[in-house]
């Protein structure tokens, strides 16, 4: 298990410039999670790490060691695809063993018993074998792709969305258990991923990317509370963060097209600026000093979504359990002070005062 | 029809198929049209099927006006076309039909003894088929190989003016055999290669491999780079990932090529006409150039077209289940 | 008007049960969601209702006329598609307009129904492009459009934002309530994912291995599931499902954990000597004082909330839902209290729910 460094990688192709001088580092054991949209470039730099292509300016280091002149095979990496990661004609024994049976390795049969034996056993796949891979569900064929990694305890484990072809509550309970498996195995990981969900409850930490770039690094608390822009504001929890346009007047900061206002925070702030409010921060509210309307409601069970329209603007706002408003109903709310967001014209945080 | 509407097929349907395709109306239409197709393909084979008769029959049965339908079957056509005879001598003669007495004389050498000849060899036909066996079966084998190799090279590295060399490729074949068919009986007498086996597998190999890689490119295309990039990743090497994985994946591609390049290889006349003689050439210029006495012998070209014709068919016939095995992917959500 | 009927509608494979007999009623103007995993039959029956795929057996009603054996084009259903199924050649206008084309409408009434639907989806701007140069959300945008051209007695929709990135889905999925409350059309739509389930139904089918589980409204099949299965598919983590011993008028749970029966269910529970105990993530409260106790196995990180797995004994892992300021490393000892009026109770053998005295709906607090 190692330590890894990706410093200024940047890999051009004829259409588009997919990675721009791409910096982050990730510790041993860590779970370090890639997340963007789709074309960002995180699987980009997914191979260029695995060695599968070459990058046009920059280096990787494994413990210290540039390998970017390693073939996939010498770099010691595993790589879980997002599917068409095993091979067909093969049982799922074959798929485990294949790893081990590679010339490279020359590992000797009995060897290969016990760990396919082991891997199968840690993964829950011990009654599956025998069988022939196209036999299998997705989740299962998931986690076949996930032993035929772990039978090689390689020093780096990168992962493209494995879980993103699977059914919701597949990836829900497959999460946790592959988060599981990270922790007691300790195996350093390179997760990528489009799901901000899988990034905030599995990763130590996250570096999101945009458009080839890093954008923001931290903890998932960091990318959450304290996100750097508005794009990682709206990545990152769900329902999405609701952006207002807002100008300071007189002492208070007033949302444009609506009669909400708030008292001035102590920032640098702007004459207009964006104000970023999570809809878990607006609370429909008897005593609440702003109105709207109920225009729609998605009732999930353990929260509900009330989409409510205050002048010009929709706000969405998250209750807990079910909530008492119809659709039609002219309401009161209230925000939380403390937990604004103030952004920039330029898309960037607004930095305290002094700071 | 307004009862289906109601009260739907007689039988429940256990499979999956369209409401639309279970209407006994659309299946009836269905099945006139399929009667009708089977009628117009019945039409389209009658040359075959006449073919085939007509190898069977005698000289005598085929000379008959009008054609006989229902005739005595006889190997006659095969004797004439697989065998050299003489006139037996009368001492000769009386040897050969004690011989037969006793039942000692092959099947071929019964025939001839009808008309009064006995079987002295096999005939030039055997040759020219067994150069046609050697010829084709070599070129194919090549053409599908080095295809196979140039296709997964297409298809996965970066060849520089890799679509001007398909394109180049591609048009080998654009060119009717006729018109390079001059030159290239200039050029093979030149290197010596005029009337060799290796002249025709060198020809043929060529003009198939066009086909072939192209064919064979795009079954290679379809099946993913991650099967690859895994063994990669896992320590093997490009060629042994190509073996062990992308070669049982290419299959069904393997076998469709190897049946088309076979058929070009096995029915080629042009060149096989005109750039071979005597010791290299192969079965199809010498079918129709069969005469016999005073004749031409009909019963010995139907015999030589049918028995042609087969050895495609039983190669076909042993593939048929890599031709319709179809490609399966890996994780689909299921 | 569409008020679809299904009665005994069921579909073999050969020998393979692919849908069991179902009855089932869709109202008109009703948005129904078919919810299940992978395989359990919702695709299959909304390939029945639209034709598609033949019944092995069972009937198929449109507002009372029988449709079983009507043609899939007769049948005036407007299917809707996964991966879009747009022609990738003709543009987005001539998309739309297809249908109505194939229908043979005159001229005037393509374009103004096309219009119409145009501003309804906010596409107006897309109309000259080519289908493969939009995004996905786009793109199922002009499958909406072009089944809504049609003015068709109902829409029938299988999995239409399963395409889609994270973010996509949760726009698109409010676009799709909102066009729903404005067209009020009957809609059968199938998904896997419960959240959309909830967001979008009126009333939900939840479906597993070819047999109906529930039919009910959101609130109905999250407060109160019919089986195991529905309590443990619905919701994100689902119901916390734990094998109890009924002694002394409580339930005895691994880890010598002791829940006194709420008021209502001693008598329903009476005679059993097993159940299993069913509470949400967000109806535990980790409290000093908390009636039960576990070790916390692990802290998820969820934006807004943290999910705590609490390890009650023996592998018995429970999901408590907290803010965000709770967070505790792995190995602390927690105490925590489940709300009394969330708890529900299911026979371990059967998987049914097990019906309280008097049935009230278990509200949470806010």
């Amino acid at each position: 298990m190692s330590r890894v460094d990706v410093q200024n990688l940047t890999k051009r192709f004829p259409t588009v410039t997919a990675l721009q001088s791409v910096s982050f580092s990730f510790a041993h054991g860590e779970f370090f999670v890639l997340l963007g949209p789709t074309g960002a470039g995180k699987t980009t730099t997914l191979r260029l790490i695995a060695g599968l292509e070459r990058q046009d300016e920059g280096s990787i280091l494994l413990d210290g060691e540039p390998i970017d002149a390693r073939t996939p095979a010498e770099r010691d990496v595993a790589f879980v695809f997002q599917q068409y990661s095993l091979y067909p004609t093969m049982t799922v024994y074959d798929n485990l063993a294949f790893p081990l049976r590679s010339p490279l390795r020359k590992t000797p049969e009995s060897v290969i018993t016990t760990t396919v034996n082991e891997a199968a056993e840690k993964l829950r796949i011990t009654h599956l074998l025998n069988r022939k891979t196209a036999q299998l569900s997705g989740g299962e064929m998931q986690r076949v792709a996930i032993g035929r990694a772990i039978v090689r305890a390689p020093r780096l484990f990168l992962m493209d969305e494995p879980l993103s072809n699977l059914d919701a509550k597949l990836r829900e309970a497959l999460r946790v258990e592959l988060k599981h498996l990270q922790k007691t195995q300790g195996s350093t990981t390179l997760f990528v991923t489009h799901d901000q969900i899988e990034a905030l409850t599995m990763a130590d930490r996250i570096a999101v990317v945009n458009e080839g770039r890093i954008v923001q690094q931290g903890t998932p608390d960091d990318i959450y509370d304290r996100p750097d822009t508005t794009f990682v504001a709206q990545l990152v929890g769900t329902p999405k963060i609701n952006l207002l346009p807002a100008n300071r007047r007189d002492g208070s900061v007033l949302v444009r097209g609506s009669a909400i206002s708030v008292p001035v925070p102590r920032l640098a702030l702007t004459d207009s600026f964006l104000l970023g409010v999570r809809p878990e921060d607006i609370r429909p509210d008897p005593a609440g000093s702003f109105h709207g309307t109920v225009m729609l409601i998605e009732p999930l069970g353990v929260e509900t979504i009330l989409h409510l329209r205050s002048g010009e603007l929709t706000l969405l706002s998250l209750v807990p359990g079910m909530a008492r408003e119809r659709v039609g109903e002219e309401i009161r709310f209230s925000i939380v002070q403390e937990k604004l967001h103030f952004f920039g014209p330029d898309n960037r945080r607004i930095a305290e005062q002094g700071h | 029809m307004a009862r289906f509407e109601q009260h739907g097929p007689r039988v429940p349907v256990a499979h999956a198929t369209r409401v639309d395709k279970v209407n006994p109306r659309a299946q009836a239409t269905r099945r006139i049209v399929a009667f009708i197709a089977l009628i117009i393909a019945i039409i389209m084979l009658l040359p075959v099927l006449i073919m085939g008769m007509t190898a069977f029959k005698t000289r005598s049965d085929v000379a008959s006006s009008p054609p006989k339908l229902l005739f005595k079957p006889t190997l006659e056509g095969f004797m004439y076309l697989l065998t050299d005879r003489a006139v037996a001598n009368a001492s000769r003669l009386a040897e050969l039909e004690a011989n037969a007495k006793q039942g000692k004389l092959s099947l071929f050498n019964r025939i001839a003894l009808e008309n009064g000849q006995e079987i002295i060899g096999p005939s030039a036909y055997v040759a020219r088929l067994s150069n046609s066996v050697i010829i084709a079966g070599i070129s194919t084998a090549c053409s599908v190989i080095l295809g196979v190799l140039a296709a997964y090279a297409f298809s996965r590295f970066k060849v520089p003016g890799k679509d001007d060399l398909l394109f180049f490729i591609l048009s080998t074949r654009m060119l009717p055999a006729v018109v390079v068919t001059i030159p290239l009986f200039l050029m093979y007498r030149q290197l010596g290669l005029h009337d060799k086996h290796l002249g025709m597998i060198i020809l043929y190999t060529v003009f198939n491999l066009s086909f072939s890689v192209w064919l064979l490119k795009g079954f290679i295309d379809e099946i993913p780079r991650e099967y690859e990039e895994a063994a990669l990743v896992d320590g093997y090497t490009r060629m042994q990932a190509f073996f062990r994985i992308v070669l049982p994946q290419a299959v069904t591609g393997i076998a469709a090529t190897t049946v088309f390049c076979l058929i070009f290889a096995w029915n080629e006349y042009a060149f096989a006409l005109m750039l071979t003689s005597q010791r290299a050439r192969t079965a199809p210029p010498s079918i129709p150039s069969m005469l016999g006495r005073g004749g031409i012998e009909w019963t010995a070209i139907a015999a030589g077209s049918l028995g042609f014709l087969i050895p495609v068919v039983i190669v076909t016939f042993a593939l048929r289940k890599y031709l319709l095995r179809g490609i399966t992917f890996g994780a689909i959500r299921g | 008007m569409a008020t679809i009927q299904l009665s005994g509608v069921e579909k073999k494979f050969g020998e393979l049960h692919a849908v069991k007999p179902l009855d089932l009623t869709i109202n008109d103007g009703e948005f129904v969601v078919l919810l299940g995993p992978s395989g359990c039959g919702k695709t299959t029956t909304l390939r029945m209702i639209s034709g598609l795929e033949t019944v092995t057996g069972g009937r198929v009603f449109l507002n009372g006329e029988e449709i079983t054996w009507k043609h899939p084009s007769q049948r005036d259903m407007a299917f809707v598609f996964q991966f879009y199924a747009l022609y990738s050649h003709l543009s987005v206008r001539q998309n739309i307009a297809f249908p109505l084309q194939a229908q043979g409408q005159k001229r005037d009434i393509v374009d103004k129904r096309l219009k119409e639907v145009v501003d309804i989806l906010h596409i107006g701007h897309l109309l000259s492009a080519r289908p493969g140069k939009l995004s996905g959300g786009d793109q199922q945008r002009v499958a909406l459009a072009r089944a809504l051209v049609r003015h068709p007695a109902a829409f029938l929709m299988d999995e239409p934002l399963g395409a889609l990135d994270a973010e996509m889905r949760e726009s698109m999925r409010a676009e799709i309530k909102n066009l729903h409350i404005a067209q009020h059309a009957t809609t059968v739509y199938v998904t896997h994912d419960q959240v959309e389930a909830m967001a979008l139904g009126d009333r939900i089918v939840v479906m597993s291995k070819a047999e109906v589980q529930q039919v009910g409204t959101p609130i109905e099949v999250y407060y109160d599931p019919a089986n195991l299965f529905v309590a443990r598919f619905i919701g994100s983590p689902g119901m916390n499902l734990v094998a109890s011993r009924i002694a002394g008028g409580a339930a005895e749970m691994p880890g010598g954990n002791r829940y006194p029966l709420p008021a209502g269910w001693a008598k329903p529970l009476g005679g059993r000597a097993e159940a299993v105990l069913g509470f949400r993530p967000e109806a535990a409260r980790v409290s000093p004082d908390g009636a039960l106790a576990g070790e916390v196995y692990a802290t998820d990180m969820h934006g807004g909330y943290t999910v705590l797995h609490v390890n009650m004994a023996e592998n018995e892992i429970v999901h408590i839902r907290s803010d965000r300021q709770t967070s505790y490393p792995m190995g602390t000892r927690v105490r925590f209290d489940i709300d009394p009026k969330a708890v529900r109770f299911f026979d371990p053998k059967s998987e049914l729910a097990v019906r309280r005295e008097a049935p009230v709906r278990g509200e949470v607090a806010r």
